[in-house]
């Protein structure tokens, strides 16, 4: 019976997902801490052509945005299509999973995720040629949790 | 809405409560209940009118559909019949019970119990858009609804679009008489949906709307949609869009206009410092060697023999921000680092009341063209306090920006700084409520703790001293912004009342109709500001009464302030 009127109260959308960054100064218990009280978003399968302009108008229709920070190719420091969305609180932030993350922006879908905050370096893709790692190196990361 | 229900309820009961749409489980049970035990129900009094009883906001009854609208397919029950109200009411709970999860939504609207009797996807649009429309405020988030009906248009593709079209279709019809509020929603809606779908949209069927005069609804809608879904992708995107005959309505290329270009800026007055400032930027020079090159900027309104310079001297303003905002133009970003930069020259600069407008004037010249950008840079500079909310909204309202006086942006920075400063205020309230609650856990320990040692006695009624000290400070702090927000709010009503009379005051003399677009306008932004902030308002309501809304005022203006009232948020 309760888990039927849980079904009533679900907000799967919020959730944190299984990525963790490998990067991350801290231990997974640490960085899961974080992730669930973060304000920041990570923004995934933008078009290498897409501005800070253009997100903001779409991510402000959750609430105000305090800080937009475009992800850059290593090398080359052009937009490689990923950002950070920064919100002022946290509740703005699970709107925007609601309802921003898997619709279009610039004609394609794109994907959010919670962040567990913006470092200054996190900005730039960590992939071989200087852009972002491929899905195949996400999925083998994946399994080797 | 209760008085339309309360009549279909009465004739259900007269049709001895026979309807279709309600689920009677009970029914599939009635040979086990008729020889179960009765119990009687106790009766049940409704609480009296009381003083200080909330009651809910009242609400209208919102029907676009009518069964001539779905004319294949189950017939649509009456617009004044209980059935559509059960329907309704239905959709709604759905809806409150799964905004959450769009795609759970959207299945459960599609899978309504009774969907076989009814043109459900009409009567899905049309619970949508009226949530979508709710005045004073939606129930959920303006973006719920646009992402629920592109999930309901991913789950059925052939026939939800095209009731949504015709949906659209039907509002558009309607601009002429649509309140002002709803008008924005519709913009913001549309502008989103589209760009979902590839801005895909058969623009020639509006083609009456490139006949009329540009501040009529009909145009004036698709020149904000059209600026809007510029915001959600680029210039050259909305060129290709629409058919060449809608060019007019074409929202301008969003750069920056610098006034102190070499070819048309090299005669001015401010050139020459402006060159010089601009390498100093770029070589990195100091704040206060820059001042120093501000000091040669000559001042428009002074004599040459006054003092060292530092009243209001709009040149210097103007100089130093076109040629700052220019070396930042290129995005957000830098335009928001440069003003981080060089937040202490602009504090210096904008000292005055004088100087926070001009301020304001200077980035407006600037990004005319970017509406997007005027908006993210005045939001900062209210955060980092170089202008103050009361300076936002009598630069709105003043005769430099009149022109600018019925389009969209011009009320979103409206709310936005109405509901910065708002936020202010309740993050100062709620810092005083936790040191007050954190004093009285302290004197409860304390009182507690019974017979202790000096020593601990001492360090705690110091703390408790501290304390208090910090309570005083933010009462005090809570009293300046509860303040601060009281004069916000009576500068925006006194310039509204000034607007307003200055126009039926000439439609009088010119014996000419008061019914213009912009009055519609100017009329509905007023009691937009009333609804939107109604809870904030409340609190001075007395001051208004005495100040503002007296007998005196144009018994027109005067409405609008007793309809608020009368409606008792």
């Amino acid at each position: 019976m309760s888990a039927k009127l849980d079904a009533l109260k679900s907000d799967s959308y919020t959730e944190i997902s299984q990525y963790r960054d490998q990067h991350f100064k801290g231990n997974r218990y640490e960085q899961e801490k974080l992730l669930k009280q973060s304000n920041t978003l990570y923004v995934g399968n933008l078009s290498f052509y897409t501005t800070e302009e253009q997100v903001h108008e779409l991510f402000s229709k959750c609430g105000d945005v305090k800080r937009i920070v475009i992800g850059l190719d290593k090398v080359k420091k052009t937009a490689c299509g990923f950002c950070f969305v920064e919100y002022y609180t946290r509740g703005d932030a699970e709107n925007a999973m609601r309802f921003v993350n898997g619709t279009r922006l610039d004609d394609r879908i794109i994907r959010t995720d919670w962040d567990a905050g913006f470092k200054e370096g996190r900005q730039y893709g960590r992939g071989k040629s200087g852009g972002q790692v491929r899905i195949k190196a996400l999925i083998s990361c994946a399994l080797t949790f | 809405y209760l008085d339309c229900l309360w009549a279909q309820i009465q004739k259900l009961k007269k049709d001895r409560w026979q309807e279709r749409h309600i689920l009677r489980p009970y029914i599939a049970f009635d040979s086990v209940l008729c020889e179960a035990l009765q119990h009687n129900l106790p009766p049940f009094t409704p609480p009296g009118h009381m003083p200080d009883a909330q009651y809910p906001i009242p609400r209208v009854i919102f029907r676009m559909f009518d069964y001539t609208d779905a004319p294949e397919g189950p017939v649509m029950p009456g617009s004044h019949s209980v059935e559509r109200f059960v329907i309704e009411e239905n959709l709604h709970c759905i809806i409150k019970t799964h905004w959450r999860e769009r795609k759970t939504c959207a299945a459960q609207l599609l899978s309504y119990p009774g969907k076989n009797k009814i043109p459900l996807n009409y009567h899905i649009v049309e619970v949508i858009f009226g949530e979508l429309f709710q005045l004073p405020l939606p129930p959920h988030l303006d973006v719920m609804y646009t992402t629920l009906l592109i999930e309901l248009c991913k789950l059925q593709p052939g026939s939800l679009p095209q009731v949504l079209a015709q949906a659209t279709e039907m509002l558009y019809m309607r601009l002429d008489t649509m309140n002002t509020t709803c008008i924005d929603r519709f913009i913001n809606w549309f502008s989103h949906h589209l760009s979902n779908f590839q801005f895909r949209w058969s623009w020639d069927d509006w083609a009456d709307c490139l006949t009329m005069d540009l501040e009529k609804p009909k145009p004036k809608f698709v020149k904000e949609v059209l600026e809007k879904s510029m915001r959600l992708s680029y210039h050259q995107r909305i060129v290709d869009i629409v058919p060449p005959t809608f060019s007019a309505l074409i929202p301008a290329e969003p750069i920056f206009s610098f006034k102190y270009g070499e070819e048309t800026g090299s005669s001015l007055p401010g050139y020459p410092v402006s060159i010089t400032v601009s390498n100093a930027i770029k070589n990195r020079a100091s704040n206060e060697e820059i001042l120093t090159i501000l000091r040669d900027v000559p001042n428009p309104n002074q004599e040459d023999d006054d003092d060292e310079g530092e009243s209001f001297n709009p040149l210097k303003i103007d100089v130093f921000l076109q040629t700052l905002l220019h070396l930042a133009a290129k995005s957000f970003s830098h335009s928001f680092s440069a003003l981080g930069k060089f937040h202490e020259i602009l504090k210096t600069l904008t000292e005055s009341d004088d100087g926070k407008l001009h301020i304001l004037k200077v980035v407006y010249e600037v990004w005319r063209n970017h509406p997007q950008m005027i908006a993210v840079l005045v939001d900062k500079m209210i955060r980092t306090q170089i202008v103050d909310c009361a300076a936002v909204a009598n630069w709105l309202f003043s005769q430099d920006m009149a022109h600018e006086f019925t389009r969209l942006f011009t009320w979103e920075i409206l709310h936005s700084t109405i509901r910065k400063m708002n936020k202010h205020v309740q993050k100062i309230q709620k810092e005083l409520e936790e040191s007050k609650d954190k004093l009285e856990k302290q004197q409860h320990k304390r009182r507690d703790s019974g017979d202790d040692e000096d020593m601990e006695k001492n360090s705690e009624e110091d703390e408790e001293g501290q304390l208090e000290e910090q309570i005083e400070r933010l009462q005090e702090k809570v009293e300046s912004a509860q303040s601060e927000q009281k004069n916000l709010f009576l500068v925006i009503f006194q310039r509204f009342i000034m607007l307003l009379t200055e126009h039926l005051v000439r439609c009088e003399t010119g014996s000419v109709d008061i019914s213009t677009p912009w009055y519609k306008n100017c009329v509905e932004r007023l009691q937009q500001v009333f609804l939107m902030h109604h809870g904030t308002i409340q609190q001075y309501m007395g001051t208004l009464e005495n100040l503002l809304f007296t007998a005196e005022l144009d018994h027109h203006i005067l409405a609008v302030y007793q309809q608020f009232c009368a409606l008792q948020l």
